[in-house]
Parts: C-alpha cells; sequence; structure tokens
C-alpha cells in the first residue's frame, strides 16, 4: 500500500528525516514511536503533504503513484487520512458542512453521485455511534470550543465518515485522559480491516494498550533504528529510549 | 471644492425647491436654507479633516449629480423581490422619493406611524418639527448640510409609550438614473418603553453611477428598545454616503448592525449617544473588491454612568479594494462604571488590498472599563491544510473559510427572513465555488 524509500526531508535548513524507510501492506497497523523531536510529526505531515516541507531525495509510493507529487485533497480523495495531533478550530463552518464538502469531494473523485442528505446523515449518525458522539457536534463550528478528547474524537468521526485507506493518527492519544483514549481506540478498532492500514504515530506505549500494531518502528535522530513487532513496545516502556538514541548516535 | 460644483447643488436646490416636501413649512425652508448656506461654504468634506483622512471623496465632486423624477418603471422587480423579508411593511422609495405602488403599508394598529417623510410632513408637522434635526444638531459635517437642503423624502416612524412593535419596517431605497441624486432623510422615534425593528436597504441598478445620500435620526425614550440592520448593497458604480444619529435615553437599548457589501465608495457613520444605563451593540461586516472603497465610521458617546456598549466589526478586502474603520468611544467624566469594548477583525485576501483601522477611546472618567482590538490578517494557512486534508481543493478551501469569517457576522442576524436576505447577497458577493448555501 504505502512504500517509502530512503525519505530525506528538510525544513528550512534542518534536515529532520535522514533516509526512511518503511513499507506498510494492506491491513496492517505500524506504530511509529520515538523521543521528541524524532522526526515522528514531521513524517506524517510529509505523507499528508503539508507545506513547508522540502523532500530532498528519496520517494514514497502509494499504491504504486507517487504520494509526494500529489497535492493535499488529492492524496485524501486517493484515500490517506490525518488524524491531527492539534486538529484546527474553524469558526463559522459548522461539522456537518466539513464533512459533506469532504465525503462529496471524495465522492465525485471516485465518479460516484453525491450522496442525497437522508443517506448522508444516516452515514453520519452511524458512525458518530463509534465515538460516542452526540449529534449536536454536527451543528457547531469545527473543533471550536471542543475539549482536547471531543477534539480527537472528531478526528476518528472525520476518518469514520471518509473511509480512508490509509490513516495516519499523529499522536491521537496525547491529552487524552483514558475513558477518552478508550473511545478514541474502539473508534480505530472498528475501522480495522484487511483493506485499510494505519500509521500509529506516538510517543507513548499507552495507546498500544488498546490498538495492537503488527510492527512497531522507532524513530529518532532521523532515522528508523529499530523495527520489531508489539513487544518492542513494552521493551520501550521498560527501558526508555536512551538506549536506541546512542545507538543512533553511533551509526551516525 | 469648486465655486461651479456648489453652484450645481444651489441650482439643484433652487429647481426643486417647489417640490420638496413641507416646502410650506417655515422653519422647515429656514432649516434648508440655513443648511444649503454651509454646505456652499463648507462643501463636502475634504481630506484635510481628521475625520475624512482616509477616504478622498474627489470622485463625488467631479460628477454632478441631479435629482431625477422617478421613473419607477426603471425598477427591477427582481432585483426588489430578493429584498423582501416574511412579515415587513416595506416603504419603498426610488430616486429619493417614496413609491406607493412598491410599499408595502403597515397595518394602522395602535397609534404607530410609518409613512414618507412628505406625508408626515402634511399630517404630523408638529411631531416631525419636535425631532427634526434635534440628534443631529452638534453634528456638522458637509454631507449633514447637503441632506438636509436637499432631502426629497425619507420615512417617519414613530412608535407611541410601550407598544411592542412585532413586525419590522422595512424602508428600501432604490436607485436608478445614471448621475442621479438620492438624498433621503429618515427620522424615527421611539416612545418610552417602546420596541420596534427598523431595516434600512440600499440598492442601485447595476450600469449607472448615483449618488445616495441618506441620514437617519433616531430618537429612542427611557427604556426604549430598538433593533436596526442596514444592508448596503448599492450598485458596483453607486456612491453611499450613509449616516445613523442616535441618541439613547436611559435604560434603553440600540442593536446595530451594519452590512456594507455594494457601491464603488462608500461612507457608513453611526452615532451614538448613551444615556444613564444605557446600552448599545454595533455589529458590522463590510465586503469590498475590485476598486470599492467602504469607510465606516463609528462613535460612541456614554455620556452617563453605566452604560455599556460592544461593538464588533470585520471586513473582508480583495484585489485592489481599501477599507477603512474608525471607531471612536468617548467616556464623558460623569460616565462611571461605563462598559464598553470595540473590536476590528480584517482579513485581506490580497497583496494589493488595505485597510486602514483606527480606534479611538477617549476616556475622562476614572472607573470605567474600556477595551479595543484591532487585527489585520490573512486566511490561515493551517486552516486551508486541514481543510485539503480532507479531500477539499485549495480554492474551495479559502473560499470556505472567507465565507466562515463573514457568516459569523451574519448568524447573529435575529430575524430568519433577514438573515437569508443578508446570506444571499453575501453569498453573490463572495467567490462561491465550494460554497453552497443548501448545506448552511
Amino acid at each position: 500500500m504505502l512504500a517509502i524509500e530512503s525519505l530525506h526531508v528538510r525544513v528550512e535548513d534542518k534536515e529532520i528525516l535522514k533516509g526512511i524507510s518503511l513499507n506498510v501492506g494492506a491491513g496492517e497497523v505500524h506504530a511509529i514511536m520515538g523521543p521528541n523531536g524524532s522526526g515522528k510529526s514531521t513524517l506524517a505531515h510529509v505523507l499528508a503533504g503539508r507545506d513547508g516541507y522540502t523532500v530532498t531525495s528519496g520517494m514514497a509510493t502509494y499504491n504504486h503513484a507517487n504520494l509526494l507529487a500529489m497535492p493535499p485533497e488529492e492524496r485524501a480523495r486517493e484515500g490517506v487520512f490525518l488524524a491531527f495531533q492539534y486538529p484546527v478550530e474553524i469558526p463559522g463552518v459548522s461539522n456537518i458542512y466539513l464533512l459533506k464538502t469532504a465525503v462529496n469531494a471524495i465522492r465525485k473523485h471516485r465518479a460516484l453521485e453525491e450522496l442525497d442528505a437522508m443517506d448522508f446523515i444516516g452515514l453520519v449518525k452511524s458512525k458518530m455511534k463509534l465515538v460516542d458522539m452526540d449529534e449536536q457536534f454536527l451543528y457547531r463550528a469545527v473543533n471550536e470550543g471542543f475539549s482536547g478528547g471531543e477534539k480527537k474524537r472528531n478526528e476518528i468521526l472525520q476518518m469514520a465518515v471518509l473511509e480512508p485507506r490509509l490513516a495516519i493518527l499523529d499522536e491521537t492519544d496525547s491529552g487524552l485522559d483514558i475513558d477518552a483514549l478508550r473511545v478514541v481506540s474502539d473508534g480505530v478498532n472498528a475501522l480495522r480491516s484487511k483493506d485499510r492500514s494505519f500509521i500509529l504515530v506516538t510517543h507513548y506505549q499507552r495507546l498500544l494498550d488498546y490498538i495492537k500494531p503488527d510492527f512497531v518502528h522507532v524513530l529518532a535522530g532521523g532515522r528508523i533504528v529499530k523495527s520489531g513487532d508489539a513487544s518492542l513496545a513494552l521493551e520501550l516502556e521498560d527501558r526508555g529510549y536512551g538506549w536506541l538514541e546512542q545507538h543512533a548516535g553511533a551509526a551516525s | 471644492m469648486s465655486t461651479e460644483l456648489k453652484q450645481h447643488y444651489t441650482a439643484q436646490y433652487s429647481a426643486i425647491k417647489a417640490s420638496l416636501p413641507g416646502m410650506g413649512l417655515s422653519w422647515l425652508n429656514t432649516a434648508r436654507e440655513k443648511a444649503l448656506a454651509n454646505f456652499s461654504e463648507s462643501g463636502f468634506p475634504s481630506p484635510r479633516e481628521e475625520e475624512w483622512r482616509y477616504t478622498n471623496i474627489a470622485p463625488i465632486e467631479r460628477r454632478r449629480f441631479s435629482s431625477v423624477s422617478s421613473p419607477f418603471e426603471a425598477v427591477d422587480r427582481s432585483r426588489l423581490k430578493q429584498f423582501s423579508i416574511d412579515g415587513a411593511a416595506s416603504l419603498v422609495f426610488v430616486n429619493g422619493r417614496s413609491n406607493r405602488e412598491l410599499s408595502v403599508l403597515p397595518e394602522p394598529a395602535r397609534g404607530i406611524i410609518a409613512c414618507s417623510m412628505a406625508e408626515a410632513l402634511e399630517l404630523h408637522a408638529d411631531r416631525v418639527r419636535e425631532y427634526f434635526a434635534g440628534v443631529l444638531n452638534k453634528e456638522s459635517n458637509g454631507f449633514l448640510a447637503f441632506n438636509t437642503a436637499l432631502f426629497t423624502d425619507g420615512a417617519f416612524v414613530y412608535v407611541p409609550q410601550d407598544m411592542k412593535v412585532a413586525s419590522p419596517v422595512h424602508l428600501i431605497f432604490v436607485s436608478t438614473g445614471a448621475d442621479g441624486l438620492s438624498t433621503t432623510r429618515n427620522l424615527v422615534i421611539a416612545g418610552p418603553g417602546s420596541q420596534a425593528e427598523i431595516i434600512e436597504s440600499y440598492i442601485g441598478s447595476e450600469e449607472s453611477g448615483y449618488l445616495s445620500a441618506a441620514v437617519s435620526e433616531l430618537v429612542l425614550a427611557e427604556q426604549a428598545d430598538i433593533r436596526w440592520s442596514k444592508l448596503q448593497c448599492e450598485s458596483n458604480r453607486g456612491f453611499h454616503f450613509g449616516g445613523l444619529y442616535a441618541d439613547v435615553g436611559r435604560y434603553g437599548r440600540l442593536n446595530h448592525a451594519n452590512f456594507s457589501f455594494g457601491g464603488l465608495l462608500a461612507r457608513n457613520e453611526v452615532h451614538v449617544d448613551l444615556s444613564e444605563a444605557s446600552e448599545c451593540s454595533l455589529d458590522g461586516l463590510f465586503l469590498c473588491t475590485g476598486r470599492q472603497h467602504v469607510d465606516h465610521h463609528t462613535r460612541i458617546c456614554h455620556r452617563e454612568a453605566h452604560g455599556f456598549s460592544r461593538e464588533s466589526y470585520k471586513g473582508i478586502l480583495d484585489q485592489r479594494a481599501r477599507g477603512v474603520f474608525q471607531g471612536r468611544i468617548i467616556v464623558a467624566r460623569d460616565a462611571q462604571k461605563t462598559d464598553a469594548e470595540m473590536s476590528n477583525r480584517n482579513l485581506l485576501l490580497s497583496s494589493d488590498a488595505e485597510i486602514d483601522s483606527k480606534p479611538q477611546l477617549e476616556i475622562y472618567a476614572d472607573d470605567v472599563k474600556c477595551a479595543h482590538g484591532v487585527t489585520v490578517g490573512q486566511l490561515d494557512e493551517q486552516s486551508v491544510f486541514y481543510l485539503r486534508s480532507r479531500g477539499v481543493d485549495r480554492e474551495s478551501a479559502r473560499n470556505m473559510l472567507t465565507f466562515a469569517f463573514a457568516n459569523e457576522m451574519v448568524e447573529k442576524v435575529k430575524r430568519p427572513g433577514l438573515r437569508s436576505v443578508i446570506q444571499a447577497e453575501l453569498l453573490a458577493a463572495l467567490p462561491q465555488t465550494g460554497v453552497r448555501k443548501e448545506w448552511l
């Protein structure tokens, strides 16, 4: 589904990613862990197409197409979804308006007809149950005045409605209490399928108690310094990142 | 200002004098002639005056506008229909004169008066005389003198004590002729404890350049409550000068909303004098594009203690447009415990657009709460990216965010019929890709 090869990325004059290679197959869940400043969020943003990053070398192929050449909206329409660490508040645009616009933009891209109002509201309501959200949230401005937990649930709701093929969750667990974490994780688990892949970017192992990854990668100093299965996350929980960072330092 | 220009308007006055409303009334004749003399003296305001620093009205001075008798066949009925509001009585004025055929007069109930100024000067001359130019007296500028000398009609609304009027009175001013002059004067009197809603709309023919000079005086007695909305939707070649001068009595309340979408050169003034424990809210939204120039000038004067005011103006400027916001709050020495806030937020969509924003607080009391804030910015790129990451193309994302910025002000409008008229005008004025009315 996604093949990243030797990806080098700069922000202004600083090289943040120094050769990332990663293969994500259909239906797989990959966790990317690492200390602050390791480049985790940069990787998530580059894959979603945010401005301000310069890819100096390497490539990312998504379903055999050059992902990095697509504008962000095309990536979204092709099934890439980024759940933001800090979802943006948009006063004046209601949640339901955003969802309708997004759903129909994606349907249009896939040569499908627009959903009529009844079908659309039915779809959204069924997905709201997944994240335990009240219907009134639909008519509020996007994320405006939402608590941290509500914002993250709203991201998962958007993901559920848009049904991506590759979902990238950037620190979705940050700032969540245990109940919110459970709701969010249940939502993600409900969306796992053999055709849908996930990249979970996280600092803490905690999220992985709820969403069991197939693979865990440790990012440090802009490189993946270790890959393994879910047990690697537990090891990190015990030993911290220090031993791997030293390892990365020695390698470079 | 050139002598020739002053002569033009003096000649205008002589030409239409016989047909001006209230011409039999000597007090009004005197007021008009005094105003004409003042205008001949001072002319239109010049950029040398502090209050007019950012707005050069030379384009108005270059033209010679003349009063045109109202060929109301020229009125675009479908355009007029777009301004119809359910349940509202409407008084329609064409080129500055009331038009009965196009108007929907209010039910003649329980002593409320809503009629043309011409009619009021025949039937209620004493009442008009009692209030006419009363609020205005303290103000002087060329446009006001011009208006007093030359007004050809306008609306007169009188709401008796304790009357709560459920349906709004909608004043619609239509300008049609090229180089035409629409000079109107409105007077609204709200008796003690009364409640009413006034809407004024300004529209004009697309092709013609004309001058619409409209002055309203509003007097709120004790505990009166007035909601007033203005829709400035003049044609893209129209010139507009509009002023509302309000005096709010003790415990009175004025909610004013100013929507300014049209006109090539437009100036909107709102002046409010507040008495003890009275309050006002002034909301405004202006959009300008192309080479439009829109100027908002507001003044709130807290004369007495315990007053409360909130002001919030938002502007969106695109292409080579220029906007001006001058907001002044004055807190007099005796106006202790005043609570006043003013904000002006502007969105610049092009690097050639310009906004001059000048908030002014003049505080002479020592126990008050006053705040002001101005922002000038562009669309938030993080928000644009957020929308794009959900599949929305860049242009649609920008348009959605622009509309959202404006719509925040429209959503404050309480009356659904009015809100949908404003929303339709807003949609028509902004780029539409990605913004769909049926999804709002």
